[in-house]
């Protein structure tokens, strides 16, 4: 249920940066190891935007696959999950994606 | 931060002071703006500025955000989803920095012993270590009764239906607590080893407790909570003779997920492991008061 939480932090920035005009798309990233549901903030968004300048925004969810690099032996590798070791063996890992929850930008509607 | 995380009407977040029987909402004042072209617009109490805010401005596109660059129709924000918490998080920090004082995150899965390792804790080290607790449940203050019992300062921290702690939760459960300088201030989180990974409470470390009476594999399972832990703490381990439970592989799967993870295993019952738990805790109490001007 985080991802209620997180939906409401998501609304609330884009609200606060668009200075009272009205929010049309949200743009995320939410990376496919970060440990967030993006039905779960589909699922919570349009509740939460309810009444805000959020509300109808449509929203574009990007969700990149995990990478990573060993630390150990410099090879640069596909990630599935969070335990998957190196080739080499190697668990000290330098994570390089899959782990975003950004919000990247809000698209606003012309001022009337 | 959203506070009120799940929250319908009847179950709303508070902080019980259980040295004065005080209970308080954790509820901010809605607020307006009227901009200069006239919109109006109100913040729901959860919807919190992060950041020092002029309200009295002309607001056209061009004004100056430090964290929004605009093209168009377009607004850049490339800002982490949970900013407002962590920027919460780090005035936490910054707090306790300067009072020199050892905050730690315990989390678990409900059941794994967190309050009768922190009574015992509490009972063994309260003469020795100044230890305060915010004891965080969804409802009920039988935890923070229990913690009260066994001789520490404590405040309730009830969340209504939210899963986690947040940053938010605990500002306001330490200006009830009140934790004088250099003293240890131990947070209970909610039981749950998903949601409470993702939010920064501005502790110095986070401690995930793990019973011998759960599977293996939880490390693996639950990968953000052990990703994000200092140390994991084997709880229950005079279980161990009549359990399947191979503790070696559980904890080469923490450390699968976490290479620098400290381990510790312990029987909160029975004592047996506790003096290494104890020794933790006072080098990073230790630590936590030379850290200040470092």
């Amino acid at each position: 249920m985080h991802e209620l939480a997180l939906t409401c932090a998501i609304v609330e920035s884009a609200e606060d940066a668009a200075s009272g005009r009205r929010v049309i798309r949200v743009t995320l990233e939410i990376g496919r190891l970060s440990g967030v549901m993006t039905e779960a903030i589909r699922f919570c968004f349009d509740e939460v935007a309810r009444g805000t300048g959020v509300e109808g925004a449509v929203l574009d969810i990007r969700e990149p696959d995990g990478r990573a690099r060993c630390r150990g032996c410099g090879a640069e590798f596909a990630t599935p999950d969070l335990y998957t070791a190196c080739r080499c063996g190697g668990l000290d890992l330098e994570r390089l994606q899959g782990l975003e929850l950004t919000i990247n930008s809000i698209e606003l509607a012309e001022a009337a | 931060m959203c506070a009120i995380c799940g929250c319908d009407g009847e179950a709303k977040p508070s902080v019980l002071d259980l040295q004065t029987g005080r209970r308080t909402a954790i509820e901010l004042p809605a607020h307006e703006h009227v901009h200069a072209d006239g919109t109006r617009h109100s913040h729901p109490p959860e919807h919190q500025h992060g950041h020092p805010h002029d309200h009295d401005h002309d607001h056209n596109l061009d004004h100056g955000h430090d964290h929004a660059h605009q093209h168009g129709t377009t607004v850049a924000l490339e800002a982490r989803i949970l900013a407002k918490n962590d920027a919460l998080a780090q005035q936490n920090r910054g707090w306790f920095l300067g009072r020199e004082i050892l905050a730690l995150n315990l989390v678990s899965a409900p059941g794994a012993g967190k309050t009768t390792l922190l009574e015992r804790t509490i009972r063994d080290l309260r003469d020795e270590l100044p230890l305060y607790v915010l004891e965080g449940d969804q409802a009920t203050a039988n935890d923070g009764e229990r913690i009260r019992a066994a001789g520490a300062a404590v405040v309730q921290i009830n969340t209504g239906t939210g899963c986690h702690l947040d940053a938010t939760m605990v500002a306001r459960g330490l200006a009830e607590l009140k934790p004088p300088p250099g003293s240890v201030v131990l947070i209970e989180n909610i039981g749950n080893l998903v949601c409470p990974a993702l939010f920064d409470l501005g502790e110095r470390a986070k401690v995930a407790i793990f019973s011998v009476t759960e599977g293996e594999d939880k490390p693996l399972k639950y990968p953000h909570m052990f990703r994000a832990a200092d140390l994991v703490i084997f709880n229950k381990i005079d279980l161990l003779p009549h359990l399947d439970f191979d503790l070696a592989r559980a904890e080469a799967n923490a450390r699968a997920v976490n290479s620098e993870i400290a381990l510790l295993r312990v029987s909160a019952r029975t004592g047996e492991g506790l003096d290494s738990w104890y020794e933790w805790l006072r080098r990073e109490w230790a630590a936590a008061r030379e850290a200040t001007f470092a």
